[in-house]
């Protein structure tokens, strides 16, 4: 493993950071101080940050409807994602995109995106951008098990690796599709088998294991950013909260989250791992665990306190306008 | 003299120059080379497109930039927003505008909505090109206007020329433009020529142009209706009624006020429309009319268009489908 004690200590602090930042969000919901459709991908942070540490800012991820993660693994700006989820204007997107659309290109961030399945054709464009403007950047695509039941995933899977483009398909299996289990409407839940139709490279990891992640993603990438092809890397994980806050979770038992959680969390994972071997101390993670719930706090009272935008705001930006 | 080709050369032309003058566009569809990389078989850009629109694009800028996508409209059509709005300007080719079906979802939830979505941080320089219209015996699914679709949708603009000289000078401005455009082929219109100015020229996204003057009536044409519109109004001429015909040219942004204008100096109107009359761009200009044009109207306005039923094979029937220069003229005489 070739990690620094400081760049686990990062990896670490993203992690939390997703975790903190979803929990509130959860909180904030149920307190009836946010609104609107908000996906949480509690459970699943490993496979982002661990994706994400391979990634530069010129590479560019594409995200799915539970994309909070995706964006602060991928460097978007904490305060910024918090405002635009309540909606004002100092939000990432100005308050105009909301959960499921967070951008921030200048981090490669091509959008979380509210459409199952819509970000890997999208990835595919921005590897096709790669390729013929020969940046030797990598296009990331995160979805889930459900989206490989669409047919932008075959689509773009067949076109990515006809042309042999530099991108990654990362598959989160969480096991449900909404409330529909994988096994109900997929023949197969080793979604790896799928590409094989597309001879295309696969790589499949425990999602809630950082580092497995983290070194078959660094193979994926290395093999796409020397022209060798795409992968599809399935990662095995489960989310924590319902499809959307405010799920009933009728359609699993609590005894099988409350399993995933006590013995298959990715952050107590890590944090077991990289302080057995000697690589971190673990007061140094409590002292980032009290640092980014102090952050978090401060983005939600920014937010609160930022102002919501202009109504005057309500029709630009639906075109460019040369001026 | 001047020097006249059909659309399809003029629409070609344009593409070459577009290649030409900016290395970050692209253009990729099904067959657009149609053969491409079989020189080895002594067999290159056996199709260029389906009806030949993209000829000569592969031999000159090569298998990168031009490319022969699988029939995965949805699939392409995605990869293009994401090329566009990563840094490329692609000109994607879907074959007929009836494949909205199975490819709405790149144009109607991405292509025109990342740029609002994101804050007014991204564009998405895009342009589909596709073939649009009835008359060619191509049956339901292979002869439908749905530019009143995309036209629909806000961030996306919407053209379709009437004439050679505008499909090249129209494309230009498409491609050129930094947002995303359907730019609409009558495939009537295609191998049908006109006057092309050589060189590089664009024609404004937005601008209606008045194809013939008049003082009695207005009659709006859309793409090939213009044609219609013109017959009608060399018929009406024998009639004694002067008919102006005004090409809108643009759907989404449409020129409300060349429209405006024409109906001011007629005080009659009536939009030639070949696309079915429900939600449709003839409703839209009788809308405008009747809501910002409602002093100048003399009579009523009316809507000349297909009937709201699909677009039948048999001759007779399709013959029977398409608004023709005299039902047109038929309306128009209602009018006085």
């Amino acid at each position: 493993m070739d990690l620094s004690t400081e760049t686990l200590m990062d990896m670490y602090r993203k992690m939390r950071t997703i975790r903190m930042f979803e929990d509130k969000l959860s909180e904030l919901v149920n307190t009836g101080k946010l609104a609107g459709f908000l996906h949480l991908c509690a459970g699943q942070e490993a496979i982002a940050v661990a994706v994400c540490a391979h990634l530069r800012d010129g590479d560019v991820v594409n995200s799915n409807h539970r994309g909070h993660g995706h964006c602060i693994a991928k460097g978007v700006d904490i305060d910024g994602m918090m405002a635009e989820l309540f909606g004002r204007s100092t939000g990432t997107c100005k308050g105009k995109g909301g959960s499921m659309h967070i951008a921030d290109l200048d981090k490669g961030m091509l959008g979380a995106n509210g459409i199952v399945g819509a970000g890997i054709p999208l990835t595919v464009g921005a590897a096709l951008t790669a390729q013929i403007k020969e940046t030797g950047g990598v296009a990331v695509a995160f979805f889930g098990d459900g989206a490989t039941n669409q047919g932008q995933f075959h689509e773009g899977l067949n076109m990515a690796a006809v042309w042999n483009l530099p991108a990654v398909f990362v598959a989160e299996n969480n096991g449900y599709g909404e409330a529909t289990p994988t096994e109900f409407v997929t023949p197969s839940t080793d979604l790896t088998k799928r590409a094989a139709s597309y001879c295309m490279r696969t790589e499949s990891a425990d999602g809630m294991d950082f580092f497995d992640v983290y070194e078959k993603a660094g193979r994926a990438i290395e093999v796409a950013r020397k022209g060798e092809g795409p992968t599809l890397l399935e990662c095995k994980t489960y989310r924590y909260y319902g499809h959307y806050v405010g799920d009933p979770m009728t359609y699993r038992k609590p005894e099988e989250t409350e399993e995933w959680k006590t013995k298959r969390d990715p952050l107590d994972k890590f944090e077991a791992e990289a302080v057995s071997r000697g690589l971190v101390e673990q007061g140094n993670l409590r002292r980032i665990d009290d640092e980014v719930r102090e952050s978090i706090e401060k983005s939600v009272a920014a937010a609160e306190a930022a102002p919501f935008p202009s109504v005057d705001e309500l029709t630009t930006d639906v075109y460019y306008e040369n001026d | 003299m001047a020097r006249e080709l059909p659309m399809l050369f003029a629409i070609n032309e344009a593409l070459h120059i577009a290649m030409e003058s900016d290395p970050d566009v692209i253009v990729m569809g099904e067959d657009v080379a149609g053969g491409g990389g079989r020189a080895d078989q002594g067999i290159e850009e056996a199709w260029g497109g389906i009806m030949g629109a993209t000829k000569g694009l592969y031999t000159k800028f090569g298998a990168s930039r031009v490319r022969d996508t699988p029939i995965s409209e949805m699939g392409f059509l995605g990869a293009a927003v994401g090329a566009a709005a990563t840094g490329l300007r692609p000109v994607a080719e879907l074959m007929f505008i009836d494949f909205l079906g199975v490819s709405f979802d790149p144009l109607l939830n991405q292509a025109a909505k990342l740029r609002y979505m994101f804050g007014g941080k991204v564009r998405v320089p895009l342009t589909v090109r596709t073939c649009t219209g009835a008359g060619t015996r191509s049956a339901a699914q292979h002869s439908q206007s749905l530019y009143a679709m995309t036209a629909a949708v806000p961030g996306l603009k919407t053209v379709i020329p009437s004439n050679p000289h505008d499909a090249k000078g129209l494309l230009l401005s498409a491609i050129r433009d930094d947002n995303p455009v359907v730019f609409c082929e009558a495939k009537s219109l295609l191998f049908g020529s006109g006057e092309v100015p050589e060189g590089d020229y664009e024609v404004p996204i937005g601008k209606a142009a008045i194809a013939r003057e008049g003082s009695d009536v207005s009659l709006i044409g859309i793409g090939q209706t213009v044609t219609t519109a013109l017959s009608a109004a060399q018929t009406l001429e024998s009639e004694g009624i002067s008919a102006e015909v005004l090409d809108l040219r643009s759907l989404y942004p449409m020129d409300e006020e060349a429209i405006l204008t024409t109906l001011e100096k007629t005080g009659r109107l009536l939009i030639v429309d070949e696309a079915t009359p429900v939600c449709g761009i003839a409703s839209e200009v009788a809308s405008l009319c009747v809501d910002k044009g409602f002093d100048f109207l003399n009579a009523p306005v009316k809507k000349v268009t297909a009937p709201h039923a699909p677009v039948p094979f048999s001759p007779v029937l399709e013959d029977a489908y398409m608004p023709s220069a005299a039902r047109v003229v038929a309306v128009v005489k209602e009018l006085f």
